[in-house]
This record gives structure tokens, sequence and C-alpha cells, in this order.
């Protein structure tokens, strides 16, 4: 056991280094001018300035050469400090957002995690939940309503989902508005009177006792916590049924049955405890959908995140904050694979790992 | 002797349509056929065909004007909505447009959807946009399964060193979401290739593969332990015969199942990096870029709720289509499958 997670964690930096290989790749499509911008941060109109800033960062240099500035940063000539590097947390300037981008996202990160905090409690309670009931009740009318969500749900892209959920519950009612708070909300939290802890409104507004405010950022969060979890909400219901009626049929749950046990303990404790093996697969994928859900789901709700920055700097062309934006991506992947692969070897004791 | 019997009367009913197809392409159509799921898919399937064939009569264009350009009523920035007349540069009314509508309209020539804002007529962009959505469908699943097929092939077939190097690079390719993946090469390649449809195209294709490869790999795995491999092999047969007559033939149809599934979440992707203004440019016949148009009116979608609905409603009938038919297509080649899910 110890040995798989070591021989898995020594396995981590090899596949990272893959990812930033092919993210290196990538850049290697722009050219020298615009990878200035992982070092400098206003691109010069003057070539002859440009020249000496390719020269200075080593943009001509062969490519290792560029790939190994790229991780560990440079020496700028002039000052004597060391510039970029994405180990030292140096992703480069972000044109779009104005500012670096390891700062754009440090800025922009707790909106983002917010949403998908919150996101999660569909997929697990609903999915979960109703994936049971709808194996417990095979073939009913429930069953076939929920066998239906799960197809549709497949079949409904989450930004159309997001417009027609816009349309329905903002246009007109003006319940459930999109961006992240509204002004006169913003101006208290802005204020000194407003102490922040987390930087997630909604819990900071609870430690304040300022439930106008919480609620106000519900109001916001609604729709796109909708929108961002239906997807997986709905692949954890089908996975979990599915799960479920198998193991229903395994011997033990008829001996358990046949011993007497109460039909709720056998269902709690010994069906869905086997049942939800291959949900806790299905986690690791869905912490990293719903991390790339955001890029769709904050553009279609105007909401100020890391993923609508990403989206927004697709567009513009600015590459450098897009692929950072992947990087991190990656790291998230890498990691939740290997934990989602330990867990399961920790819960099912038939899984040797080795 | 009951059961004999029935059994030997089953037998005489083979029809002609059986021995013509053989025994389990039979099997497959019937199932096809007979389930009530892919039935509704196989119907919406057609239709969105029938509508990409007749485009041109549907919704004609001047003559020697590019289709896949949403013809556009002037440059006023509020949409219009249904039913508003043409005003200016009206396209050719089309020659049906007459048997439909009462006498007095004969010669006026409606935005049938509506117009989003820069008066882009809605009705042309879903019409054209069913031909778009086919082809970019159609294309990313073929060589994203052409590529992935290959590699899973060499993979499983060879072993060892080529199948662990193939492997991991498809790891890599996975470490990345599939979205953004896509979103981030397209990003890279439109100043190389310009603005339009290949760079997302490409990207697509750069990223598909790996499920496939993944797949058909593991599918490979098994069937060649079986005693017929073995058997060929024994016999002398050269390493190429053997993978392409006899394992990929019995390894391939879960990677075609996998491959109908395909199709609908590539048209999201595709459609989903037109809306945020990646992949089609402006005015050109793509449901997802016209969605985009909905993007400027957040607010007032209540009253402009055409930009998204008729677009909208034909993405997503058009990805249930491939959806119910790949899902029916699953239950019938894997029984086991049935009513599992």
């Amino acid at each position: 056991m110890l040995n798989y997670i070591i021989r898995r964690l020594l396995l981590v930096p090899l596949l990272l280094f893959g990812v930033t290989v092919l993210i290196f790749a990538m850049l290697q499509a722009l050219t020298p001018v615009e990878r200035s911008a992982l070092y400098v941060r206003d691109i010069p109109r003057n070539d002859r300035v440009l020249d000496g800033i390719i020269r200075r960062y080593g943009l001509d240099q062969p490519i290792h050469v560029q790939y190994w500035k790229w991780l560990t940063g440079t020496v700028d000539p002039q000052s004597g400090e060391r510039v970029g590097g994405v180990l030292r947390g140096d992703f480069g300037y972000s044109r779009t957002a104005s500012q670096p981008v390891a700062d754009m996202l440090a800025h922009r990160f707790p909106a983002t995690l917010e949403m998908a905090l919150l996101a999660v409690i569909p997929v697990v309670a609903g999915g979960i939940v109703l994936g049971v009931i709808g194996a417990v009740n095979h073939n009913k009318p429930l069953d076939h309503i929920v066998r239906i969500f799960g197809i549709v749900g497949w079949s409904l892209p989450d930004f159309v989902f997001g417009l027609l959920l816009l349309m329905a519950f903002y246009a007109g009612t003006g319940w459930f508005p999109p961006g992240r708070i509204s002004d006169w909300a913003n101006q208290v939290i802005a204020s000194d009177a407003f102490r922040s802890y987390t930087q997630l409104i909604t819990v900071d507004a609870l430690l304040n006792l300022r439930f106008d405010i919480f609620w106000d950022a519900l109001r916001h969060l609604i729709m796109p916590v909708i929108t961002l979890a239906y997807l997986w909400w709905a692949l954890t219901l089908r996975v979990t049924r599915s799960s479920m009626l198998e193991t229903l049929r395994q011997d033990y749950i008829t001996t358990a049955r046949a011993k007497g046990l109460a039909e709720g303990v056998v269902i709690r404790r010994h069906a869905l405890p086997n049942a939800l093996m291959p949900v806790i697969t299905l986690g690791g994928g869905t912490i990293v959908g719903l991390l790339s859900g955001v890029v769709i789901v904050e553009t279609v709700f105007n909401y100020p995140g890391i993923g609508s920055a990403a989206a927004n700097a697709a567009v513009n062309l600015d590459v450098i904050t897009v692929l950072s934006f992947v990087l991190l991506n990656g790291f998230v992947l890498v990691m939740a694979n290997l934990i989602v692969d330990v867990l399961y070897a920790y819960i099912d004791p038939r899984v040797r790992l080795d | 002797m009951a059961v004999a019997e029935t059994q030997i009367e089953k037998r005489k009913e083979i029809g002609w349509l059986e021995r013509w197809l053989g025994h389990d392409t039979y099997r497959t159509v019937k199932g096809m056929a007979t389930n009530p799921i892919s039935v509704i898919g196989l119907v919406l399937l057609a239709f969105f065909i029938l509508v990409a064939l007749l485009a041109p009569v549907l919704a004609p264009v001047q003559p020697g004007g590019d289709p896949y350009r949403i013809p556009r009523d002037g440059y006023g920035s509020v949409p219009e909505p249904p039913g508003t007349p043409w005003e200016s540069r009206q396209p050719p009314i089309p020659f049906w447009w007459s048997w439909v509508m009462p006498e007095e309209y004969h010669d006026q020539w409606i935005h049938i959807m509506g117009t989003a804002s820069g008066q882009w007529d809605i009705y042309y962009g879903v019409v054209w946009g069913t031909r778009t959505a086919l082809e970019v469908g159609l294309q990313i699943t073929f060589v994203g399964a052409l590529v992935g097929v290959t590699l899973g092939a060499i993979s499983a077939y060879y072993g060892g060193a080529v199948d662990m190097v193939i492997m991991r690079i498809a790891d890599i390719f996975l470490a990345f979401p599939f979205t953004l993946a896509a979103m981030t090469l397209s990003a890279v390649l439109t100043p190389v290739l310009g603005k339009g449809l290949v760079p997302p195209k490409i990207a697509l294709m750069a990223f598909g593969w790996t499920g496939f490869a993944r797949l058909l790999r593991s599918d490979i795995l098994s069937v060649r332990e079986r005693e017929y491999v073995l058997a060929a092999r024994v016999v002398g047969v050269k390493d190429a015969r053997i993978l392409f007559r006899h394992i990929l033939p019995n390894a391939i149809f879960p990677t075609l199942v996998l491959g109908s599934m395909r199709i609908g979440s590539y048209v999201i992707t595709f459609a989903a990096l037109s809306f945020l203004g990646i992949g089609a440019e402006v005015g050109y016949a793509d449901w997802g870029q016209l969605l985009s148009f909905a993007r400027a009116w957040m607010t007032n979608l209540g009253t402009y709720w055409y930009i998204v609905i008729y677009p909208g409603v034909a993405l997503v009938l058009f990805v249930l289509a491939w959806n119910l038919v790949g899902d029916a297509l699953r239950d019938v080649l894997d029984p086991r499958l049935q009513g599992s899910r």
C-alpha cells in the first residue's frame, strides 16, 4: 500500500513534466514577441527595443534552453533580479487582466472556489441520494424519471442551460441576477466595518452576521451553481443507480435480509458502502469537470472568477494567461486522480495495489 | 417437444433481409428499429440530415454568395422579433413561400425566427448551421477515431515499450480537461491559421483521440488472448493480417458506439467555443455563434428569447439524437447492459 502510494507520487512529477512540455510546445506556436509577455509587462511597439527584449530573455535560443528558463526563470542582466519561472510561481504577465497572471489567479480564485464548493452539494446530495432512490424503486415511475433526467441532462450543453435559466428566473422577475454580488453589498464588503476572513462572501457574511449580504451572495450563486452541477449531478446519479442495482443483487444482501435485518439497515450499512466504489472513481473527474466547467458558466453569468478570466483571455488570444490556467487544471487533475486511486484502495480491501 | 417445434418454426422464418445482412448485422438493425429510444433518435437524425440537404431550398441565398455567411438586414443593433419583414438586401424568396402563405405576403420575405443584434437572420443561421454541425461532428469524430484506433491498435498489439510510451502520452493529453484543452489549442492556433472553423476543429481532433485509443487497446488486449488468434499465429499468418482480419473486426464495436456518442459532445464543445468567441467568426452559420449574440442581452433575454430558443433547441435536439442512437446501439450490441443504466 505504502509502496504503491510512493510509486504513484513518483509518477506525478513525470506526468506534470509531460504536461509542462505540452504547454511549452503550444507556446512555441507564438512568435518570440508574444512570448516576451512571459517576462515583461508592456510589450513595446519599437522594433529595436523588441529585439533587445527577445535577446535579453533568450527567446531566440534553442528550445530546451528556453524550456528551462520558462521553468526556473532567468536573471535580468540590467537589474540583476530573477524574472519568470513557472516553478517560482511566476507565470508571466496577463495582458487581458493587466496584472501578473499569478496575482490574477490569486485574486479571482476565491470566487471560483465558492461556486465550486457549493456545486459539490447538489452533486453529492442530489446525485447519490436520488441514485439510491432510483435503484431501490427499480422500474417504477420514479426510476424512469431518473433515467430520462440522466440522458437529457447529458445532451443539454451548459451554456444553453445557463441562458435558459437566465431567461426564466432573471428576465421579467429579476429573482436571481447574474454577477457575484449587488453594488450596495459590494460597498459594504469594501468598507472597514466588514471583516474578510476567507474571501468567500457567503462565509464572511455569516461570520459578520450580515444575513442580508449572505442572501444577496446566495441569490447570485444559485443559478451558476445549478448550471455547473447538473451535468455531474446527472452523471453521479446514473452511476450510483446502476452500481446500487448491481450491489442489491449480491448474495450478501440476500443473507443480510435473510437474517432479518430491517430493509433500511440493509441498504445503508450493507449495500451503500459497496455501491459507492464507482462513484468515488467518478469523484476525481467531477472535481476537474467542475473546475473546467467554470470557464463557460462564469462567462454566461458574468461571474468574476478565474474561469471567466480564462475565457476572456482565450478570446483575446492572451495565450500566456490561458496556458497558466490550463497548467493549474492539469495539476489539480493529476492530484485528484492520485487521491481517488489511494482512497479506492483504502476503502475496498479487494483492491490490491502493488 | 413443443419447444423444439417452435424453434423449428423460428428457423424457417429467416427472411430475405436476414439472409442478405447476415445474422449479427440483422440482429443489430432489428434491435435499432424496434427500440423506441433509438427510433426517436433516428427520426430526429433523419430530420437534421434532411434539413442539411435541403438548406439551399429552405433558405436560398443570392446566387454566387457564400451560403455560410448569414445574410443581414441592415446594421441595427437591436434584435427584431420573428415575423419582421425583410427591408434591405433581401435574399431570394424560396418558391415554397407562396404555398404556405396567404396571397398578400407572396412578395414579402420575413425573418422567420427574427434577427440577432447586427440584424443577422436567425433562420438562415439555424438552417445552414445544421450543415456546420454535421460537418464538424463527423469530421472531428472521424479523424479523432482514426488516430485513436491506429495508436490504440499499435499499442495493444506490440505491447511493451511501445504500449508504455503511447499510453503515457495519452495520459498527458488526458491531464487537460477537454473543453479547456480545445479552447487553449484553438487560441494558440488562431493567430497562425486565422480565425475560422479550422483551429477549433484541429484542437478537438488533437485532444479527442485518447478515449478511442484507450478503449480499443483494452478491447484488443482481451481479444488477443482468444484461441483463433493463437491458431492464426501458429499457422504463420503475418502480424498485419492477424491485426486487421482477426483482431480488429472483433474488437471494434465498442469503439463504434463510443464514436456515435462522441459526435454529440464534440458538437457541444465546438458550439461552446463559438459561444465564447473562439471558433466561427461573427456572422458564420453556426449555432454556437448565434447563441453568442445572447451574451449582449443577458438582462433582457425575456424580450429577445428568440436568440436563445431557436439555435438552442436545434443544438439540444441534435445532440440528443446522437446520444439516443449511441445509447440504443450500445444496448443492442451488448445485451448484458440492458436496463442497467
